[in-house]
């Protein structure tokens, strides 16, 4: 391995259960295989293969709920949608993340109406606002990897988080 | 098409009400109570076989208020025409012609989802965009278009102390 | 009673609604009712479907749209008609500049003007790559529910070079809004040529390598044949359009029956199928691929020069150098900005034929600066409506293939 080499003789590498635990977290998120507009093609596209999301231990999208730990909520929710939004979310298991990805999720973007719920925010609690109409792969990835730094900077006692 | 309107109005003579021509686009204006038969009509002896798209006009201030547009078309002769029904603020209710074309079933759901209009008839007049407890018919005029104020800088503290943001 | 309390809770249906739904075999308990949906991988986006099922037969469905609901037709009357552009890209996000076609020309025909050759070919060009983007997501996606996962990524990598032009002419990937009323935004820049020219060289290698993987594929053959048969006279009865309705056999495509932007000058087939399955479905799709790439290359091949806004100053506003010195001009560009154009109190309906079928914009003015009402007809809508047609009786993995091959896109349905 290239780290024994580099540091000599390495018997024992001492870490924080905390950082151990934070690291296997943010190097393994399971996104939820929920899109909802617009912005889940361009979800779609940062999986697909110019962008390739697996670099990130992420091409392992769930379609079910419980076992994700990721929502990234791709467009925009209407208010028919939102209750239905909130127990996909309730079903995900502790510890679990929401990136609001696009304009209409984190605002209500261009449709400031009846129909669109006015922020994801609203609903769930956002941890990533990721901007764009509709973001670029590579805005999301940044999302995405800000996400990774927040993760690894959380308290264990934060979790369960409720 | 002036052969046809020739020919619509010799069968219908009190039914066609008006007839309006704009950038090479024909609308036949009839009453609701000769809908169906107009439609049935157009159909099987004009060859306008499909629906191609049906929706509601609200017109206010004007009198009567609402419209129901029905646009047909024809795949032998190539040709488009729209047929016009006006109904009432008090009243708004057309009959269904989900019997001339099945088709039209669910565009009769979002023009009373949206706009109000009943359809006399139809098989299932149930809300099909909103949630099935939602009140009113957001295309109506009446009904606000923007519902949250935008936030600027004056007044954006303001704005978000009373948003309702979610708690975990 | 216990049972109907059971299903009218699943459903929020009340009990009279669900009866017009179901057969009274699924209120005994003798048939299985399903939700699927409004979450669910194959359904395409936000849609929900509630099945009845005998085993694994499908005895009913009834799908339930809405959840994508924008209000996009409201927000329209807010805005004046320049500004309704940006929101048309966002009803059917698979073909933005289909819709922003269809928008311009119902607003051209509306005032009276009509863009010159060049903007008409460039958004020929431009509208076709469009198609041949949506249609690769189609592949992408639908060969995905029958589990084929190479083909999706082989898809998304030559869609991403369709982006990438997208991208050259106007700075932003999908939502380009680059169509305006009276023409385009602005010349597409020197490069755009040999990148279109490229990419015609480069897709009909990968073309083959699709039909390769998929055409002759019995596994392929045995999930699409036969399955989700409607036939020609329930396509033009439920409105059906688009590939579904050439599938069945009927060659009726606009850009051939009724031209707009100068699509008479092309030289190109319309495909057609035989059965109205699925299987048909694919090849109508494939085959139209074809046809447009064979489209752009003459477009290409025949771009005339020229501007590419209409000099109509009713809607194109004064060109910049002109607000320096000319005080009318400044005056006129502010209103064209804040008020907008003003077209004669009318009505115009224009359709174009998108990627899924006929798109069809209604336009009611009434003389302001803004739209009375604006109505789109939109093609997934309604093939979502012949949905239980074509999937009665059926097998409900076939399911999946059905939903995949008539190509819906929800924000288009719900709007």
């Amino acid at each position: 391995m290239g780290l024994e080499s580099r540091l000599g003789q390495l018997g024992v590498v001492t870490t924080t259960l905390e950082q151990a635990v934070n690291w296997a977290r943010s190097g393994s998120l399971w996104p939820m295989l929920f899109g909802l507009a617009c912005c889940a093609i361009e979800m779609m596209a940062t999986q697909a293969s110019r962008y390739d999301l697996s670099r990130f231990g992420m091409e392992l999208m769930r379609a079910s709920p419980r076992q994700s730990d990721l929502m990234i909520v791709a467009g925009r929710v209407s208010r028919k949608m939102a209750p239905v939004l909130r127990r996909l979310y309730d079903q995900m298991p502790e510890p679990k993340w929401v990136i609001a990805m696009g304009d209409c999720a984190s605002c209500g973007g261009v449709f400031n109406n009846y129909a669109i719920v006015q922020g994801v925010d609203e609903i769930v609690p956002v941890d990533v606002y990721v901007a764009g109409c509709p973001p670029r792969p590579e805005a999301l990835i940044h999302g995405i990897m800000k996400l990774h730094e927040k993760i690894r900077r959380e308290k264990l006692v934060e979790t369960p988080r409720s | 098409m002036e052969a046809l309107i020739a020919r619509l109005r010799e069968r219908f003579p009190t039914a066609i009400q008006d007839v309006i021509t704009f950038r090479g686009e024909t609308t036949v204006v009839v009453p609701r109570e000769a809908l169906v038969e107009v439609c049935t009509y157009l159909r099987d002896e004009e060859g306008f076989n499909m629906l191609a798209d049906l929706c509601a006009v609200d017109y206010l201030p004007r009198t009567p208020r609402f419209a129901v547009n029905y646009h047909l078309l024809s795949l032998d002769h190539r040709q488009r025409l729209r047929v016009k029904v006006f109904v009432e603020e008090e009243d708004p209710a057309v009959p269904t012609v989900t019997g001339v074309w099945p088709g039209a079933n669910w565009h009769e759901r979002e023009a009373f989802d949206l706009m109000g209009i009943r359809f006399e008839g139809h098989p299932d007049p149930r809300r099909i965009l909103l949630p099935a407890e939602w009140e009113g018919h957001p295309l109506r005029k009446e009904i606000p278009v923007v519902v949250e104020e935008i936030a600027y800088s004056f007044n954006k503290a303001r704005i978000y102390a009373e948003k309702p943001f979610a708690r975990e | 009673m216990a049972e109907a309390e059971h299903a009218t809770q699943l459903t929020e249906l009340t009990w009279q609604q669900l009866r017009t739904l179901v057969s009274e075999r699924a209120l005994t308990g003798e048939t299985m009712l399903l939700n699927m949906g409004p979450q669910h991988p194959s359904t395409h986006g936000v849609l929900r479907l509630l099945l009845e099922l005998d085993g694994e037969t499908v005895v009913n469905v009834a799908p339930d749209i809405g959840f994508l609901h924008t209000g996009i037709e409201k927000s329209c009357e807010h805005r004046t008609y320049q500004k309704v552009i940006p929101l048309t890209d966002r009803i059917d996000y698979l073909s933005p500049l289909s819709n922003n076609l269809a928008y311009c020309l119902a607003v051209e025909r509306l005032m009276d003007v009509e863009a010159p050759p060049r903007a008409q070919y460039i958004r020929v060009i431009l509208a076709e790559l469009t198609r041949l983007a949506s249609h690769l997501v189609w592949l992408a996606t639908s060969a995905l529910d029958l589990a084929a996962m190479s083909v999706f990524l082989y898809c998304f990598r030559e869609r991403e070079q369709i982006l990438d032009i997208f991208e050259l002419c106007s700075g932003q990937r999908m939502m380009t809004s680059f169509f305006r009323v009276g023409g385009l935004w602005r010349d597409v820049p020197e490069e755009f040529e040999e990148a279109v020219r490229a990419f015609l060289d480069y897709l009909p290698r990968r073309l083959d390598e699709y039909e390769e993987m998929l055409t002759e594929n019995p596994l392929w053959k045995d999930r699409t044949i036969g399955i989700g048969v409607i036939t020609q006279e329930q396509a033009i009865q439920w409105g059906v359009t688009g590939p579904s309705l050439r599938a069945t056999g009927i060659a009726w495509d606009l850009r051939k029956a009724m031209p707009y932007s100068s699509y008479d000058h092309f030289d190109f087939e319309v495909p057609v199928g035989s059965n109205g399955d699925v299987y048909d479905r694919y090849r109508v799709r494939l085959a139209e691929m074809r046809q447009s790439l064979r489209i752009i290359r003459q477009a290409l091949d025949n771009l005339p020069g020229g501007p590419v806004r209409t000099p109509d100053r009713k809607v194109t506003p004064p060109p910049k150098e002109e607000l320096a010195y000319s005080m009318e001009s400044l005056i006129h560009h502010f209103k064209l900005w804040t008020e907008g154009f003003k077209p004669p109190e009318g009505e115009v309906y224009q359709a174009v034929e998108s990627p899924r079928g006929e798109f069809g914009v209604y336009i009611s003015s009434d003389g302001s600066g803004k739209p009375r009402r604006v109505h789109f007809r939109a093609p997934s809508f309604v093939h979502l409506q012949a949905l239980p047609l074509m999937a009665k009786g059926g097998l409900v993995a076939d399911l999946v293939a059905i939903i995949g091959s008539i190509d819906i896109v929800l924000g288009e349905a719900d709007r």
